[in-house]
């Protein structure tokens, strides 16, 4: 068992929150220089695993050793100044602050030694010098507002910031979970370089492609415990779902055998000035339509216009045929157009109250007569949609931002069904989620479809929008650059390279 | 299960039990120290007193709910006691007054909902602003001298019993009982806890979120309003310095309540144990004869002593 050579070890660690076991002697271990895959069903207690090694939380018991010594954190400084740092699920830029700033948080150079002067020039440019250094200079730019950039940008500055301390160690909780392919091939290259300075890499995510393509080993945990521990080259797809979720699991993505009907929503010349012009859409009932592109190509933006969101400076919206206006997000929900954020922390939930108010909030109307609410009914109904959406909680009642990261995406969910959509748009709807209710989120499209509903799926996984889509639009710099609309000639390589199209006439 | 899901609630009312705590208490003690205390006139003063503070805190709630925070309740509290001082001069009808100082006080409510919800305006500035606007106005409007209130039917609004009980009490437990209806049991009130929690998540949810905010100043002008129309009545009279402070004990009763000034977390019962609490020991501090200075630093403590409890119980990270 002992090996001298690991970097980190996680041993036997228990973790309860206010009696729920958590973690029931789950271990890791680390070499250097090698990626560690660490998978699990959603609530597995993988974040929380990190976070204890962090020192963000405390353990109950266990220990954690670092080449060969015990040590114990009390905070993610200690950690920080050990050699190791983290990339977290939960992004928490500090939105007024800039790119540069952000990522010197904390270690600031000072203009004269010892006084708090904060050298803006020396740190812009050594911010500079990571942009280009990890090819994102084109993007994101030292000055440029923390508020200012979408999610993917934002992770990854997160992932440029974690990689800037130059750690022996790296915890990367979902670091690709908003990210499209170009950004996480970076990614990727990023952690190729840092294997080969012998870094211990600890990397966690629900996509399996990703997993085969970088990890030397995968370790799986299940409800808390600690299932085993594969070399990634003798693993299996199938062995790895048995590790994760003891069962055996359907594969592949279920058929949309939904009667396509009527068009149910049409948008006609949609304009906003510098984020997307002249986009046109037509979708029909019990059809899945495809949002294709790389991420800031626009999809996100125009969906959250459509449903007023952000602004919009002209365009027309036809709902079953008739024209609506849409100018705040509560028109959007009277008329059954509901949107499923890609964006939970900021725009799909509430933390600090709890997953019964947050399913409710859009759907008051359900639970309440004349403005009074029915608490009973209230609770009836948001238990009924947590159900569905097999959520993993102990109560309703319970504090939404307690939830692991993908049973939070699954309330985002169970809040827009609750809404009896019919345009349904799904931002990455299964970002964060595990195999298995990834397959129980595929079968409830299908479901929906076959209740007549118009699904409109935005995703960065093209695999899983060329599975799952009837029709693919796709987007760049904010403009539709094609549409496929043959199932059969749905391809990879297709919708690259017409997204890919839109940025090289661009430039 | 079962007994972890108590645990659970029995973490979530902890600082809500030991505010109870500490007011009976304060209450027990109290009836041994003094023979005074438990009288029924000494009861009535006390909850006289805590009227004042209390409608006020219960307004203030709505807005630190949002995370904001309305600095001008005090100068609100002024502005109307002059003009209804002024106008029960000139004789006018009370009625009409209390519905012109109801007008006046909206006013500011929605000068400070415009500026914060409209302009973006930071909701300390901005209510600080409307602090010393309200104040100046209240003296501009008086000369700096105060009305002299006669109408009987006026001064029973601060003087006045029903049965034993004094008028201002029973506004007091109207306001409480009709806030916290419209907090707990209606789609309006779930509004505020959205909005604060995250004001954005709330938007894209359809939540009128400036509207939210807007009435959240509104409700806390009316409180404000109130107090002041029971303040003029008590001392007969319409003082442009009335009020003065006001806001600080209210935004004392809403924290040791447990609100959290971050919007979000909060409860309006917290709210009524703050206001009682505070309004307990101060009257126990004057029985006991204790230095209005030293009042101030036990107060002062006491809130931090509240904010760490309440903190510790809802922090259940580690
Ligand atoms: N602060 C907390 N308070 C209470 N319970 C918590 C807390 N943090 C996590 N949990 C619970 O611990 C369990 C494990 O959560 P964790 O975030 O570690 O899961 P995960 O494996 O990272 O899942 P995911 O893939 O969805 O991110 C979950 O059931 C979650 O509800
Ligand atoms: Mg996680």
């Amino acid at each position: 068992m002992a090996n001298d050579n690991y970097v980190l070890e996680a041993r036997e660690i228990c973790k309860s929150f206010s009696g729920v076991k958590v973690l029931d002697h789950a271990g890791l271990t680390v070499l250097p220089g090698e990626v560690h895959a660490l998978m699990g069903e959603n609530g597995a207690g993988k974040s929380t695993l990190m976070k204890i090694i962090m020192g963000i939380y405390t353990k109950d018991s266990g220990s954690i050793v670092m080449n060969g010594q015990e040590v114990e954190f009390k905070g993610p400084s200690d950690a920080l100044y050990a050699g190791i740092s983290m990339i977290h699920q939960e992004l928490s830029p500090i939105p007024e602050m800039t790119v540069a700033e952000n990522i010197f948080l904390g270690r600031e150079k000072r203009k004269i030694k010892g006084l708090p002067f904060m050298d803006r020039k020396a740190v812009n440019s050594s911010t500079m010098e990571l942009l280009e250094r990890y090819e994102m200079a084109e993007y994101i730019k030292p000055t440029m507002k923390m508020k200012t950039l979408n999610i993917a940008q934002i992770q990854m500055v997160e992932i440029i910031k974690a990689v800037s301390y130059d750690s022996k160690i790296l915890i990367m909780d979902e670091p690709t979970s908003s990210l499209s392919d170009k950004e996480s091939e970076v990614l990727f290259k990023i952690i190729e370089n840092l294997r080969s300075q012998q870094v211990g890499i600890i990397y966690i995510s629900h996509r399996m492609a990703e997993v085969f393509q970088i990890s030397d080993r995968i370790s799986v945990l299940r409800d808390g415990n600690f299932i085993g521990c594969v070399e990634t080259e003798s693993a299996s797809h199938q062995k790895l779902i048995n590790m994760m979720v003891g069962r055996e699991l359907e594969r592949g993505y279920p058929q949309n055998t939904a009667e396509k009907g009527e068009v149910v929503l049409e948008l006609k010349d949609m304009c906003s000035e510098g984020v997307f012009e002249n986009f046109n859409l037509s979708v029909r009932s019990g059809e899945i339509l495809g949002l294709a592109g790389l991420v800031g190509a626009g999809r996100s933006e125009v969906m959250q216009a459509l449903v007023g969101y952000d602004p919009l400076d002209s365009g027309e919206i036809y709902l079953e045929g008739e024209k609506i206006e849409i100018h705040h997000p509560s028109d959007a929900i009277k008329n059954h157009i509901i949107i499923a954020s890609e964006d939970r922390k900021e725009l799909g939930l509430v933390f600090g109250r709890s997953i019964r108010e947050n399913v409710a909030l859009q759907n008051l109307e359900q639970v309440s007569t004349a403005s009074f609410l029915n608490k009973p009914l209230e609770k009836k109904l948001c238990n009924s949609y947590a159900k569905e959406m097999t959520i993993k909680m102990n109560s309703i009642e319970e504090d939404i931002g307690s939830l692991s990261g993908g049973n939070q995406q699954k309330a985002v969910l169970a809040k827009s069904l609750m809404s009896k959509p019919k345009v349904l748009i799904m931002d990455e709807p299964t970002r964060g989620i595990d195999v298995g209710a990834k397959s129980t989120i595929y079968n409830i499209m299908i479901d929906l479809a076959k209740q007549g509903i118009a699904i409109i799926m935005i995703s960065s996984e093209l695999p899983e929008l060329i599975g799952m889509a009837d029709r693919i639009l796709v987007m760049s710099g904010g403009k539709i650059m094609g549409e496929l609309t043959d199932k059969k000639e749905f391809s990879q390589h297709k919708i690259l390279s017409m997204a890919f199209g839109g940025v090289l006439n661009e430039s | 299960m079962n007994l972890n899901l108590n645990r659970q609630e029995f973490k979530s009312i902890l600082p809500r039990f030991a505010l109870v705590a500490v007011v009976l208490l304060i209450v027990g003690v109290m009836s041994f120290l003094s023979p005074v205390f438990m009288t029924s006139k000494n009861m009535t003063n006390i909850f006289r007193q805590i009227s004042i503070n209390g409608i006020i805190a219960v307004g203030m709630t709505f807005v630190i709910l949002l995370g904001d925070i309305d600095l001008s309740v005090g100068a609100v509290v002024g502005v109307v006691s002059v003009v209804c001082g002024n106008l029960l001069e000139q004789g006018m009808n009370w009625f009409a007054v209390c519905l012109i100082a109801l007008a006046v006080s909206i006013v500011f409510g929605v000068f400070n909902g415009t500026l914060v919800a409209y302009l973006n305006f930071q909701p300390f500035v901005a209510t600080l602003a409307t602090l010393t606007i309200g104040r100046g106005v209240a003296l501009a409007y008086s000369d700096g001298r105060p009305y002299i209130i006669n109408n009987p039917i006026f001064k029973a609004i601060g003087q006045g019993y029903v049965g034993k009980v004094p008028i201002p009490v029973i506004i007091l437990l109207a306001v409480c009982v009709i806030c916290y209806v419209i907090l707990n049991y209606t789609t309006f009130g779930r509004y505020f806890f959205a909005v604060g929690g995250n004001k954005n998540a709330a938007r894209l949810s359809g939540v009128k979120t400036k509207k939210v905010e807007m009435s959240a100043y509104i409700i806390s002008a009316i409180c404000a309003c109130i107090v002041g129309l029971i303040l003029s009545a008590r001392i007969s009279s319409g003082q442009p310095n009335a009020g003065d402070g006001y806001e600080l004990d209210a935004i004392a009763a809403v924290a040791i309540g447990g609100t959290s000034m971050n919007g979000g977390v909060g409860s309006l019962t917290g709210t009524m144990l703050g206001f009682v609490m505070i309004g307990l020991l101060s009257n126990s501090m004057n029985l006991l004869n204790i230095n209005s200075f030293y009042q101030q630093i036990v107060k002062g403590c006491l809130i931090i002593i509240a904010v760490y409890v309440d903190m510790k119980s809802k922090g259940d990270k580690k």
